[in-house]
């Protein structure tokens, strides 16, 4: 099995769909010959030319655009948005178009348009090359989100969302994309959208997160280990469709949670997760739900550490929670 | 292959364009003097004469049924014919079209039943969109219309996309894109002209400039002295045609649609026209336009002059139309009955084609929304 890092098993996973699907095409700016600002599209030109690796005009709302029309007519896109942080300019498009089609044309016009964006902090970015934007995606009935942790899943979940009948935005954690390895099995596998994975079991606190916060959390969860603590900790992997029946098994179980994103608090997906553990498992709380996320603030360039979670923060919040 | 017509519009070299609109027909019905026209059979004739009627009569009923309470929302062409028919005849039916919301006669040309407009427009059990949308926001699969969208300009780039994935394809087919000249002011539609220049997309951009964005004026909408002449920066052609020329439309549009098919990319074409009616069954142009200016567009009616058109080829006569109107009308009313006659889509619908499969929050939530005590609710269009 080959050590790939995320971006080599994007790659790998894009290069295998496109060879078993000729309806398959890729665009975006630069994924052309150039392969991609991040690589993640690099050799596609090459093996399947122009017109089906894409480098389009420098437009997010034709990007996404055009790749609607595309899936309409009977093509699988893969539009890549350079970083998930100039995807404002597709907004309508996604939110009001690609997310809808299916349902406002009464089930005539599916369009399964698979966008993929890098996402997140920690790359010296500043404000424009780090922000988190799931939360306005999965309040969008119609689209799936998917966020991968590792290139294992990355690459599974990826030929899932390609061969599946639903728009799906597929968020790339790029603070990991090279840092993060792993024995990525050689050619085709899936991993289904909407089922979460225990990354660590644990019997005193739920840790939930996705992403590149997964790894965050596996840091701090580390260091609680050492000191005698047992925390659970859940990859989500998929936004929605939410794996609940995970998280409120775990939560039933261990009485207590820690949410950890990277967006900011209000609003984010982890006010959505700690109100249906309200909902769904307020008998079995032995603590408030606590959330570890960015600041309700732009995100800053200088101080992004300390922006971030930290494995500080999430270590804190996970001893409070069982010591409540 | 050269279309008809084609000696006379300013087709060829890209990001060309004509400045004074492109007629074939005066307006008495004449082919004016040495031009070239497109060859129409004369059963094709009348069936778009027919079409141009359905399209007036359903919209003047129909607008009566929306004053009436009947209907509750209405968004009628009158004026417009010509602009539906003209790009409707020259595509076949694998080639697809983007309509915005004032091209009813488009869709049936296509095949589209008074049918499936009227409760589409009712938004009953039968509607083709299950009563999803608004009226007058159709979705036809089976004759390649893709579904309406009511924010302007966002189907601009979508039909690109769609004529761009016709060459992926190996197809020849074409998109053919509808657009009224406010849209030209948005975003989506330099993207979608941008686009299509770059990549050669065998894709139509029909602007209807009706003068009326609402209540905006087109001087309101751009400084460019045309909106044609917008095509040159994209590098294709921009053809100024009379809106109210049909035979005139169909020559720009059967070389606009020849030079797609052939792979020498899009054309954009400007029909000028007038919207003689409100915005919507919701607008009041009285408010902000001259009365006298609607007035001068009524002696300058496509109906009309296609009816010369047909009567100096001899071939239209009062019984025929008479017959028309008779079988228009009574398709309409039977139409009528039949949707007002027929319930909403039901409740456990509402959850359904969100994905293609319901995934387990959505589950819960319809059965939390059929379990849920509720009084009698009207729904909309009744």
């Amino acid at each position: 099995m080959p050590v790939y890092n995320i971006i080599q098993a994007v790659n790998d996973a894009l290069r295998i769909e496109m060879r078993r699907d000729d309806r398959v095409v890729v665009l975006g700016e630069d994924v052309g010959k150039f392969g991609g600002v991040f690589r993640a599209t690099s050799g596609l030109f090459d093996e399947f030319g122009p017109e089906r690796v894409i480098d389009t005009p420098l437009a997010e709302a034709g990007i996404v655009g055009t790749a609607i029309g595309m899936a309409l007519y009977g093509l699988r896109p893969v539009p890549e948005i350079q970083f998930a942080d100039f995807i404002y300019p597709a907004y309508d498009q996604i939110v009001n178009e690609l997310a809808k089609f299916r349902y406002r044309s009464g089930g005539q016009y599916p369009a399964p348009v698979v966008i993929r964006t890098p996402y997140g902090g920690g790359i010296r970015g500043g404000h424009y090359h780090s922000q988190s934007p799931e939360a306005y995606f999965v309040h969008t009935p119609g689209l799936k989100v998917v966020i991968p942790s590792n290139p294992i899943d990355a690459k599974g979940l990826l030929l899932s969302a390609i061969r599946g009948q639903d728009p799906v935005i597929f968020m790339e954690p790029k603070r990991v994309y090279r840092a993060s390895k792993g024995d990525v099995p050689e050619g085709d596998y899936t991993i289904p959208l909407g089922k979460a994975k225990i990354v660590r079991p644990g019997n005193q606190v739920t840790v939930i997160a996705y992403g590149s916060m997964v790894h965050t959390v596996n840091e701090a969860v580390e260091r609680v280990v050492a000191e005698g603590f047992d925390p659970e900790v859940i990859d989500l992997r998929t936004l929605l469709p939410l794996d609940q029946e995970t998280v409120l098994e775990s939560v039933k179980k261990t009485g207590r949670a820690v949410i950890v994103h990277e967006a900011p608090k209000t609003c984010g997906y982890g006010a959505e997760l700690s109100a249906i553990i309200m909902e769904k498992a307020f008998l079995w709380l032995e603590a408030p739900v606590v959330r570890v996320t960015g600041f309700d603030t732009p995100f800053p360039y200088t101080l992004e550490n300390e922006y971030l979670p930290s494995p500080d923060r999430v270590a804190v919040a996970i001893k409070q929670t069982v010591n409540f | 292959m050269l279309a008809k017509g084609q000696t006379s519009t300013p087709e060829g070299s890209s990001g060309s364009t004509n400045e004074k609109p492109f007629r074939l027909l005066d307006d008495d019905g004449r082919l004016l003097p040495g031009v070239d026209a497109p060859e129409i059979p004369d059963a094709d004739c009348l069936k778009l004469y027919r079409g141009m009627l359905q399209v007036r009569l359903v919209d003047d009923r129909y607008m009566k049924l929306q004053r009436q309470g009947r209907l509750g929302f209405y968004m009628q062409s009158t004026g417009e014919e010509a602009t539906h028919f003209g790009g409707a005849y020259a595509l076949r039916s694998t080639d697809w079209v983007y309509p915005s919301y004032r091209e009813p006669g488009l869709a049936f040309w296509r095949g589209y039943s008074l049918k499936d407009f009227t409760n589409q427009l009712y938004g009953n059990v039968e509607d083709p969109v299950k009563g999803r949308q608004m009226p007058v926001h159709h979705s036809a699969r089976w004759i390649n219309l893709v579904s309406i969208s009511s924010p302007v300009g966002t189907q601009i780039p979508q039909a690109v996309g769609t004529a761009w994935a016709a060459r992926i394809a190996k197809k020849d087919d074409v998109a053919l894109v509808y657009f009224g000249e406010g849209a030209t002011s948005t975003g989506q539609f330099h993207v979608g002209m941008n686009f299509a220049g770059v990549y050669k997309a065998p894709c139509i951009f029909f602007c209807r400039n009706n003068g009326w964005a609402i209540s905006t004026a087109r001087d309101k909408q751009t400084a460019s002295t045309s909106f044609a002449i917008k095509a040159v920066a994209y590098g294709m052609p921009g053809v100024l045609v009379d809106g109210n020329d049909l035979l005139a439309i169909i020559a720009s549009m059967q070389d606009a649609v020849a030079r797609a098919r052939r792979g020498d990319g899009p054309t954009m074409i400007e029909a000028l026209t007038y919207r003689r009616g409100g915005h919507s069954s919701s607008d009041d142009p009285s408010v902000y336009r001259n009365p006298a200016e609607v007035t001068a567009w009524e002696t300058n009616d496509p109906i009309e002059r296609w009816r010369r058109y047909c009567v100096n080829r001899k071939i239209w006569t009062q019984a025929a139309h008479d017959q028309m109107v008779a079988e228009i009308t009574d398709e309409m009313m039977a139409a009528l009955k039949h949707a007002e006659s027929l319930g909403p889509p039901a409740l456990e619908t509402m959850f359904d084609d969100v994905f293609a499969e319901m995934p387990p929050h959505l589950a819960e939530q319809k059965a939390e929304c059929l379990a849920a005590p509720r009084q009698k609710i009207t729904h909309g269009g009744h």
